[in-house]
Formats: C-alpha cells, sequence, structure tokens
C-alpha cells in the first residue's frame, strides 16, 4: 500500500491498449531508460561496462529472441548458438568486403542473413515437434559449427581460422571506449524490446502463443501453422543474428568458431528457463543472472573468507546452475520474472498478505 | 491384371516411398567409394567394420536414453552426465580397492543417484511437459558433470579391464595388407549384446519388467492396478545407472577417464532417435546405422568434398549423424522400431 | 503442482541481492611495493590435465620467488588465477578483470592459449600489456617490429615445423631423402592447430615431401575415423599437433590402428606425461619436441621442494614438480620475473614495474649462461637474448622419446631462422597492412 495503482481510467482505445497502461509503470520505465542512458555512463567504471553491462545486453537480444520461439511459440530450439554465429559471420564479411556500409545496416543485414538461416533449419518443425525438433534444431548448431571452421569463405580465408574486426565506425563516430559501445548497445536493446513486445501482443503474437498451447486447435481455428512457426523461427533467427554480430564486433573483437558452440547454445536455452518462458522481463533477469554469477561465485566466496581454487569455482558454478534450473522448474516454473510479478502484487497489498 | 486395383506390395511401395528412397540413397553412398575406386576392397570392410563397432559403442550409451524414455516418457539428456559419473567413481575408487569392488561401490552410489532423481526432480515435475523434463535433465547432468569433477577431480584416469589394445589382421590372403579388426572393440561390442540381451530378458520375462512396460504403456492404467509409480521410476533409472556404468566402463577403458566422456552422449543421441525411442534392440540397429554412416561420412565423403570444394576434409562425422537422423525424422518420426504415434491435423 | 510460491524463495531473492551488492562494492585494496602477476589458467574441461601442471609450475616458482628472494629486489609478487576453461571469451573476460589490479596494473600475461592469444593481440596495444607467449601464439608475432606487445620467447610452430622436418630429414639421411615421402599432420581443428600449415606447406613445396592434413573436431576425444584416415593414406610419418585429451586419444588410437609410433612426432605441447602416461606401453618409440628441456629435475628444483614444497605451500603434487608441463610454467615464470627484474634495472630498482617498462625489458632480456646457472635454470635454458626485431630470443628445442616409463631426451636443434625469419615478416606485414599499423623502424626501436 505504497502507493495507489487504482483509479486510472481509460478514455481512449489507444490509451487502453498502450504497452504500460498503470502510470506508476509508465514512471518507472522512463526513470529506468533515462538512468540508462545518462547516469550509468557517469557512474559505472570501464570494466564493469564492459564486462558485465555490455555482455548482458547482448545476451539479453539473444535471450529476446529464443524467448519468441521457445516461451511464445513452444519450439525449442537448441542451435540459437549457430545462428549467434551467422550473424557475427555474415556481419564481419559485410565490414570486410563493403566496407563502405553503415554499421546499422550490416547489423539489420546480418540479423537478416541469421532470419534465411533460420527459417531453413526450422523447417522440420512444420513435421515434427518436442525432443525430436530439438534434436534437429542440434544438427543446424553442429553443421553451422562445421561449415564456419571448414568453409574458408566465412572467415576471409584465415589461415588460422580466427577472424578479427576493427573498432565499429559509425557516422564518422569511433566506437572504441566502453561507454560508446554501451550506448550502441542499449539503444538497440531498448528498439529490439520495443519491437518484440509489440510483436508478441499483435496477431501473429497471439497466433504463436495458440500454437504454443494447442497446435492441433489453432489451425483448426484458422491459424496457419507454417506462418506462425516459421514467422516464429525467422524473428527469433533475427534477434540472434542481431545478438551474435554485436557479440562478435562490441564484446569479442577477435572470434573463432568455436566461440558459437553448443556451451552457448544452452546458456541461452538457461537464461531464458530462468528467467522466465514467455516474458520480456524474464529474458533480461536470465540474461543478467547469466552474467553475473560467475562474478559473485569469484567475490562471495573471498568476502566471507573461503578459499576455493579456481577449479573448485568452477564446479560450484556448474553445480549451482544445474541445480537452479532444477529447483525453478520444480518450484516456479515462470521463473524470476513470475517472481517479480508476485513480489510487485504483495506491495500491492502491503501490509496485507493478500 | 487388376486395373482398378493396384496389387497391395505396390500399394505398400508407394505409401513407404520416403523410406525406400532414403535407403536406396544410403545404400548407393556406402557403396560408391567402393565403385569409385576410392578404397580397395580391404579399406572397405575395415571402415565398415570400424562403424559397426563404433556404432555398438553409441548405443551402449543409447541403451540408457531409451531404458529411462521407454518407462517414464523423459529424455534423459544426462546420460552422458551419468557415464562420466560412474566411470569417474569407478576409476577414482579403483585406485585403492580392487577393480571388482570399485565397480560394485559404483553401481550402489548410481542406485543412490537414481533414488535422489526420482525424489527431487521426478516428483515435483510428475506432469509436466516432455520438454520442461527435458530441461530438467539438462540441469540435472550440468549438475553431475560439477558435481563428479569437484569430488573426483579433473585429471585423465584409467580403468585397466584388461583388454587388449593391439588389433589384429585378418584375411591378409584374401585382401591386400588385410583388414584391421579392433579387439578391444570385439570384447566391447559383445559386451553391448551381452547386455541388450540381458535387458530385453528382464523386460519381457520379469515381474518388475512387465511392470515397467505397463508404466510406460499408460501411467494411470500401472497406476490404477497397483503398480508403485515412484518405486518403478527409481528402478528404471537406477537400470539406467547401470547401463551408465557399463557404457563408462568400456568408454574409459577406450578413451581414459575425463571430462569430455560425456560429450558421447551426444553422439549417441541421434542413435536413440534413429532406433526409435522405445525400442532396445532399435538402439543397436540404431547404432549401426549411425556408427557405419559416420565413418563412411568422415573418411569417404570428406574426402570427396575435400576434392570438390577444396576445403580440409574429415570432421564431418559429429553433423552427419544428425543430419541423417534429421531426414529420416522428416520420413519417419518414430524412428525405426519406435511405437506409431499418430498426430495428424 | 504448489499453488503458491515458497515464503523461502523471498529470502532468497533477497540473499541474492545482497551479494550482489557486494560485487559492486567489492574493491581490492593494494599497497604500493607489489608487482601483480596475473594468471590465466585452466583447471577443469578437457584441457585441465596439461593446464594443471603448467599452472603450478608457474605458481610454485613465484612462491619460491617471494619466499627465498623476498620478491623481485623487495618488491613482492602478488597472483590471481583465473579459470578461462581454453576459451577464448572466458580469457578475455579474465584480462579484462585482472589487467588493471594491483598498483601498476597487471605486469604481463601469460594467455596459456593461442586462440585467447588472437583476441588479446588487439587488446594488448590499447591497454599498453605485453603478452609473453612462450612456444605458442601467432607465429608471426616473432617480428617485434609490427608485433611490439607480442613475445613468442623461445620458439614458435614455425621454428617447432621446422625442427620436426629437420629431424626427419636427419633420419632419412637428408633434406634430399625428404622428396617423395608423404607426411600427414594431425592437428586440432582449432588456431592453435593450423598455426604450423603456412611452415608445413612452404617445406612440402622446397623439399618435395607431400604434406596431408587431417583436422580433429576440438575435444578431440573421437578419432577413430580420423585414423582410417591415417590408414588409408599411409604416411611415412604423422606430426602430431594438438592439446589435452586430443593426445593421448590419438596415441590410442594409433595403436588400435596400428600406425607405428615410432614413426609419430608431436609438438611440445603433444609430448608431457598426462599424453602419453594413460596409454603407457603402447606409446614407447613416440617422440615429441621439447623447448630446450623436458623432464627432469635440476638446481632450480632442489630450491623448489626446500622453499616451496617443504614448507606445505606446494601448488601441486610433490610428484609433479620435474614434469614435462611444469617445469615449463617455470621456465616461463621465470622469463616473466627475470623480465620485471630487467626493467627494474632500468626504472628503478624496488619499485613496482609497469606493463610498458615490462615491454622494454622483454625486448632487451638478456640471460647469458652465467645468469641461467646463478638461477638454477644452467642445464634447462640455453642462453636467450631478445632485441627489438627479434623476440623469440632462441629457437632451439629438443627431441625426446617416450620408452613406455619415461621421456628420454635427445638430440637439440636450432630452428632454420633463415627461413623463417623473412616468412615471418611478410606475415607480420599483411597484418600490419590490414590493422593499419605502422611497423616500427630501428631508429624507434631504440629505448
Amino acid at each position: 500500500m505504497l502507493y495507489r495503482e487504482n483509479g486510472q481510467f481509460k478514455t481512449s482505445y489507444s490509451a487502453d491498449q498502450q504497452l504500460l497502461p498503470i502510470a506508476q509503470d509508465r514512471w518507472l520505465m522512463i526513470a529506468l531508460v533515462a538512468s540508462s542512458f545518462i547516469a550509468v555512463p557517469l557512474i559505472a567504471s570501464d570494466y564493469t561496462l564492459r564486462a558485465l553491462i555490455i555482455p548482458f545486453l547482448i545476451l539479453a537480444i539473444a535471450a529476446i529472441g529464443l524467448n519468441i520461439l521457445v516461451g511464445y511459440c513452444g519450439q525449442i530450439s537448441l542451435g540459437s548458438a549457430g545462428l549467434m554465429g551467422v550473424g557475427a559471420y555474415v556481419a564481419f564479411n559485410l565490414t570486410l568486403r563493403v566496407p563502405q556500409l553503415n554499421f546499422l545496416l550490416v547489423l539489420l543485414l546480418s540479423g537478416a542473413g541469421a532470419a534465411l538461416v533460420g527459417i531453413a533449419f526450422g523447417t522440420p518443425s512444420l513435421r515434427i515437434k518436442g525432443l525430436y525438433l530439438a534434436v534437429a534444431t542440434l544438427a543446424a548448431q553442429f553443421f553451422l559449427d562445421w561449415a564456419f571452421v571448414r568453409v574458408r569463405w566465412f572467415t576471409a580465408d584465415s589461415p588460422s581460422g580466427s577472424v578479427s574486426t576493427n573498432p565499429i565506425e559509425l557516422l564518422g563516430w569511433t566506437l572504441d571506449r566502453p561507454v560508446d559501445k554501451y550506448l550502441l548497445v542499449l539503444g538497440l536493446v531498448c528498439l529490439l524490446t520495443l519491437a518484440a513486445k509489440n510483436l508478441t501482443r499483435s496477431h501473429i503474437g497471439r497466433a504463436w502463443m495458440a500454437t504454443r498451447d494447442m497446435d492441433v486447435a489453432a489451425e483448426i481455428i484458422g491459424v496457419r501453422p507454417l506462418t506462425a512457426k516459421l514467422s516464429a523461427f525467422a524473428v527469433s533467427s533475427f534477434y540472434a543474428g542481431v545478438a551474435g554480430a554485436l557479440w562478435g564486433f562490441v564484446h569479442l573483437g577477435s572470434w573463432e568458431p568455436a566461440a558459437f558452440g553448443l556451451v552457448m547454445s544452452l546458456n541461452v536455452l538457461f537464461m531464458i528457463i530462468i528467467g522466465g518462458l514467455g516474458s520480456m522481463i524474464g529474458s533480461f533477469f536470465g540474461a543478467a543472472f547469466i552474467v553475473v554469477l560467475p562474478v559473485l561465485l569469484n567475490r562471495l566466496p573471498a568476502a566471507v573468507g573461503i578459499d576455493l581454487s579456481t577449479a573448485m569455482r568452477s564446479h560450484l558454478e556448474s553445480m549451482i546452475f544445474g541445480g537452479l534450473i532444477v529447483l525453478f522448474l520444480a518450484i516456479e516454473p515462470l521463473g524470476l520474472a513470475r517472481l517479480w510479478a508476485i513480489g510487485k502484487q504483495k506491495l500491492r497489498v502491503w501490509p496485507f498478505p493478500h | 491384371m487388376k486395373p482398378a486395383m493396384q496389387r497391395p506390395s505396390i500399394a505398400r511401395l508407394r505409401r513407404q516411398w520416403p523410406v525406400v528412397l532414403l535407403a536406396a540413397l544410403l545404400a548407393a553412398g556406402l557403396l560408391a567409394p567402393l565403385a569409385s575406386g576410392a578404397a580397395t576392397a580391404g579399406f572397405f570392410l575395415e571402415v565398415m567394420l570400424g562403424g559397426l563397432m563404433a556404432g555398438v559403442l553409441y548405443s551402449l550409451v543409447a541403451l540408457g536414453f531409451v531404458l529411462i524414455y521407454k518407462a517414464s516418457g523423459v529424455f534423459n539428456y544426462a546420460q552422458g552426465a551419468m557415464v562420466l559419473f560412474a566411470a569417474l567413481a569407478t576409476a577414482r575408487m579403483a585406485e585403492h580397492v580392487p577393480l571388482a569392488l570399485a565397480v560394485v561401490a559404483a553401481l550402489l552410489l548410481m542406485i543412490g543417484f537414481a533414488w535422489l532423481v526420482e525424489r527431487l526432480v521426478l516428483r515435483p515435475l510428475v506432469n509436466q511437459s516432455g520438454a520442461t523434463l527435458l530441461m530438467a535433465t539438462l540441469g540435472i547432468s550440468i549438475f553431475l558433470e560439477g558435481f563428479g569433477q569437484a569430488v573426483w577431480g579433473n585429471d585423465i584416469y584409467r580403468i585397466d579391464l584388461g583388454l587388449p589394445k593391439d588389433p589384429m589382421i585378418v584375411g591378409v590372403h584374401l585382401f591386400e595388407g588385410g583388414v584391421l579388426v579392433s579387439r578391444e572393440d570385439l570384447v566391447a561390442a559383445s559386451v553391448a549384446a551381452a547386455l541388450v540381451l540381458m535387458l530385453s530378458l528382464f523386460f519381457q520375462k520379469t515381474a518388475t519388467g512387465r511392470a515397467l512396460r505397463a508404466v510406460a504403456d499408460d501411467h494411470l492404467a500401472a497406476q490404477s492396478i497397483g503398480i508403485p509409480l515412484n518405486r518403478i521410476w527409481v528402478i528404471v533409472w537406477a537400470v539406467a545407472g547401470f547401463v551408465a556404468l557399463v557404457a563408462g566402463l568400456v568408454w574409459g577403458s577406450k578413451l581414459g577417464v575425463q571430462f569430455s566422456l560425456s560429450q558421447v552422449a551426444l553422439k549417441a543421441l541421434p542413435v536413440a532417435i534413429l532406433g526409435g525411442l522405445t525400442s532396445i534392440p532399435g538402439a543397436i540397429v540404431g547404432g549401426l546405422i549411425i556408427g557405419v554412416g559416420e565413418k563412411f561420412a568422415d573418411v569417404f565423403l570428406g574426402q570427396a568434398l575435400a576434392h570438390w570444394f577444396n576445403l580440409e576434409g574429415g570432421g564431418i562425422e559429429q553433423w552427419f549423424a544428425y543430419v541423417l537422423v534429421l531426414g529420416f525424422l522428416l520420413v519417419r518420426p518414430e524412428g525405426l522400431f519406435g511405437e506409431r504415434h499418430i498426430d495428424r491435423v | 503442482m504448489k499453488a503458491t510460491t515458497p515464503y523461502w524463495m523471498g529470502w532468497m531473492a533477497a540473499a541474492c541481492a545482497a551479494g550482489l551488492a557486494t560485487v559492486v562494492a567489492a574493491e581490492d585494496a593494494t599497497t604500493a611495493k607489489e608487482q601483480f602477476i596475473p594468471l590465466l589458467v585452466y583447471r577443469t574441461g578437457p584441457y585441465a590435465p596439461n593446464g594443471t601442471p603448467w599452472a603450478n609450475g608457474k605458481l610454485d616458482y613465484l612462491k619460491l620467488i617471494n619466499a627465498r628472494d623476498g620478491g623481485v629486489n623487495g618488491v613482492k609478487l602478488t597472483y590471481e588465477e583465473c579459470e578461462t576453461e581454453y576459451k577464448t571469451d572466458r580469457g578475455v573476460e579474465c584480462y579484462e578483470r585482472l589487467k588493471g589490479k594491483g598498483p601498476t596494473g597487471a605486469a604481463l600475461f601469460d594467455p596459456q592459449s593461442t586462440g585467447i592469444t588472437f583476441a588479446l593481440t588487439e587488446r594488448a596495444p590499447v591497454d599498453k600489456i605485453p603478452l609473453i607467449t612462450v612456444g605458442y601464439g601467432r607465429s608471426e608475432s616473432q617480428d617485434g617490429d609490427v608485433f611490439m606487445w607480442n613475445f613468442p620467447l623461445l620458439g614458435t610452430y614455425w621454428t617447432a615445423s621446422d625442427v620436426l622436418m629437420q629431424h626427419i630429414a636427419k633420419k632419412e639421411g637428408g633434406f634430399d631423402k625428404l622428396k617423395g615421402k608423404k607426411i600427414a599432420l594431425v592437428f586440432h581443428d582449432s588456431p592453435f592447430g593450423r598455426e604450423p600449415i603456412p611452415m608445413l606447406e612452404e617445406g612440402a613445396r622446397t623439399r618435395g615431401f607431400e604434406l596431408i592434413k587431417i583436422p580433429v573436431t576440438p575435444p578431440g576425444v573421437e578419432q577413430k575415423s580420423v585414423w582410417l584416415q591415417v590408414r588409408q593414406q599411409h604416411p611415412d610419418y604423422v606430426f602430431l599437433w594438438g592439446w589435452g585429451v586430443m593426445n593421448s586419444t590419438a596415441l590410442k588410437e594409433a595403436q588400435a590402428t596400428a600406425f607405428p609410433r615410432d614413426h609419430m612426432l608431436g609438438v611440445w605441447w603433444s609430448g608431457a606425461e598426462p599424453d602419453v602416461k594413460d596409454v603407457g606401453e603402447g606409446a614407447k618409440g613416440y617422440s615429441a619436441l621439447t623447448i630446450q628441456y623436458g623432464a627432469g629435475l635440476s638446481k632450480v628444483h632442489l630450491d623448489i621442494f626446500k622453499y616451496v614444497h617443504d614448507k606445505g605451500q606446494g601448488t601441486g603434487p610433490r610428484e609433479e614438480v620435474g614434469t614435462v608441463l611444469y617445469n615449463r610454467g617455470m621456465l616461463i615464470q621465470m622469463l616473466s620475473v627475470e623480465a620485471i627484474r630487467r626493467a627494474q634495472e632500468r626504472f628503478g630498482k624496488g619499485k613496482p614495474m609497469t606493463g610498458e617498462q615490462v615491454r622494454w625489458a622483454l625486448e632487451n632480456l638478456n640471460l647469458d649462461q652465467k645468469r641461467l646457472d646463478a638461477l638454477g635454470f644452467g642445464e634447462m635454458l640455453k642462453p636467450v637474448r631478445t632485441s627489438c626485431v627479434d623476440h623469440v630470443g632462441a629457437s632451439y628445442a629438443r627431441i625426446q622419446t617416450w620408452d613406455g616409463r619415461q621421456w628420454v631426451a635427445g638430440e637439440l636443434y636450432e630452428a632454420n631462422q633463415q627461413i623463417i625469419t623473412p616468412m615471418a615478416r611478410s606475415a607480420a606485414e599483411a597484418y600490419a597492412a590490414s590493422k593499419k599499423i605502422t611497423p616500427r623502424t630501428p631508429q624507434d626501436c631504440r629505448a
């Protein structure tokens, strides 16, 4: 009962249909975006930006993409890292071979390239579901792994198979400080999150959710499985492609094909499981969790006074991840997003329990 | 002649045309190296034998997948981690006690693990969808990998089963240079065959086996006639743990026990699916097909690709099995011997 | 299924938030007279069996310097390990986290991985921290005019390839006897494994042998088809260029396909105890390179026993001291410490050094036999002398052979820099052109 959310009556359809109908939510969102753009660059150290915030934002994009596919459309995909790799390599080749292109256009094209590949590898979803679809996406992942190593054209005939990128140049502005990179990524995240949120509220999103809940019934009422499923794959792969290009160019700077292997696919899947399937904010929570946990495991034992070897820390990380996944699935399958919603609900009725 | 109605055999063929086409393509792919002269007959046989035996080794791991799926409808992604865990336990304990004792101790550990999994994971997730359970087993696999290594260490450990390591060369008179046959793989293949026989007998002849099949068929019906579901699940996971232990012993003696052993499960996954997730003999047949297919693809197709497209050969193995299974799934989603599940719209 | 979320979830969430706060707020206290040395390691994952003794060797030497000498001229050496699991992105993360630690920042980085070296080569010049990549890394980085901040001391993959070719030429009776022979390179399909290819292809062109390249998908745990291909091609020699479990698996598969192990030669990363101990008698006859010295105890080890292990401070088990990779780790750390010492001689004794100063020292390293004897490395190393343009310092390598129970040291070779230096220069110039770097001239080079 710290604040009242009731009494906000809408007088037009557009007011009723807006993204954030409650005024408090609107203010919170404005404050969040403003502080992200203004306060964070002033306060955060270079290390925090480079090692924590930028990877968090980029992985959030990938998580939103996978959430669209798994959480909203109910298909399972273990090939998201391969699609990220497609985006990264397309971006690399474009900046290498057509250097005049604007970097934003490069990102768009790398997303589009990943979307095409995603549609190709998502076509089996029209015939197979569940576990078997997971196997099909694994096939895509391994095939892409092999292609990036083997097909020299992708790595521009680099003898070592490793590629490196020059700093991004955008409209004459060279992004070589972490703050610049952060602002670029933040802008893209805001744009892409808005797009994803609106997509899931539109008729396409409803088609996805209908397919997820009961695909047979959905088809009977007229939702075309082909458009629903392939559009989910396309949008999800687009996001993965953009995230991959950003991961390669902004975060890594130089990478080898192993950077986009199965482990990263599983990490993105964990992000959305822990964060919450089918929710935008869940993707952010999951991404934050995955980025922060190793750092936490580094600092916390030392702060408490326990001395752990690096190997033990690594094993603890695995054990905690695995344990938490099982815990979340058993206790709160809707993940951290649901906990957040419950928290907000508790705040609304506080000090009463319900 | 029956002009209005086709003969039954032709009708069946027309229905099954995708399977027949796939089989024909595979056969052509298999015989191509021999026909084109890229391989001598002796080498062809070597690759074939090597593939068959590798396949049997994969099916050892795939059996675990099949067992658990058959009885509880859960796809156990953690099978690879279980193989690693069992092998690590045996290898480390065998440093202090005789091997047989270490194996028994490892078996007890796997039974304990099965009980824990049923209690902590399966019971809370009792009515969830297959995808949720798959993700739960993913979590178990990550946990087990970390836990096993935290307790037993990250080095390469040795399991000495006394298997002969040197190969034997047979048929020197028939083929030039003879055909290489790995004795270790032969022993492993016979172990796998024995295991399959044992498991088939267990499922068909014993009361527990019958109960397991009943649960696999219909949980509710089985429960209604008094079969204790929880106990059955513990038994199934324990048997899968035993299979993981055997697989861990064989693979561990072959490759040494270290972290990458759990990656073998990724190779066994297509085997389980190709054979049909509910069929034990299917795991063996699927293993044979995938094993041969992989080796042929890597050795011959890889070289062909290298030749035509100027790539470096090799490395195809990993995705070839998956693409093969993918093609098969599009045509026959339940695998070779799995139960047909009709879900048309 | 539970209808409500359990109560304790709220407390767990609060605990997580508190933990987060410690992450953001934690600051490390530093004292003025300390030199920070970051240690990138991999003690988990498929490369751990080889990464662990390497890391232990480095740590033990650091502890020795602190315990026996009180640091470098009174400046204590502080260090922190960071787990990379041999993955490039984790390596970059560790680099970012550790580069600013200590009063003057990190002194130098030993990434312990060629892949991570590639990624850090871009960042090191910006952050002004040298990379010391003993026996690995970019082969062209031996050219110091372009790669100011990379130091592949004691050898690169090109020197290794050259020595291997010299060795088989010697076995065959001369370079002319190599004509028509077949050499298969079984390599780890990563930047590390691909590094020797340009040098070996050049050798194939000039010496007339046929080079067959057979990649192994990392981590290389299943190699049956690789060795079936080897059997099909029946090469005269196989060069093994692997790391981690790939090596022992390769030897096991070689045994299973009856390829004579004495015709197998490994690079110095494929010739250590973890690779062959498991195979035992099956690897008898297998030879590998070492960076001048393989397994064995020398004068410095006695000090390590006395000052580190006997005091209970040993990082790994006592039996590990004196193994191939442990010794290599020790060697690398010795070179790092000597570079810090040299920097102090020039920029101020008893003060912690910055990355730039250590870089200068690495370029002006002059360890003669007298100094090496005094350090206890006299039997292990030949004199090392770097310069502006030569960031390798010495290009010797020894062949050692496994006799079933231990490594037996063989002949020492010196790589032919007449061939290698021009190749390195042209590759370095190509890199400089693509990155728009101007190579240094001899005038720029003066300290």
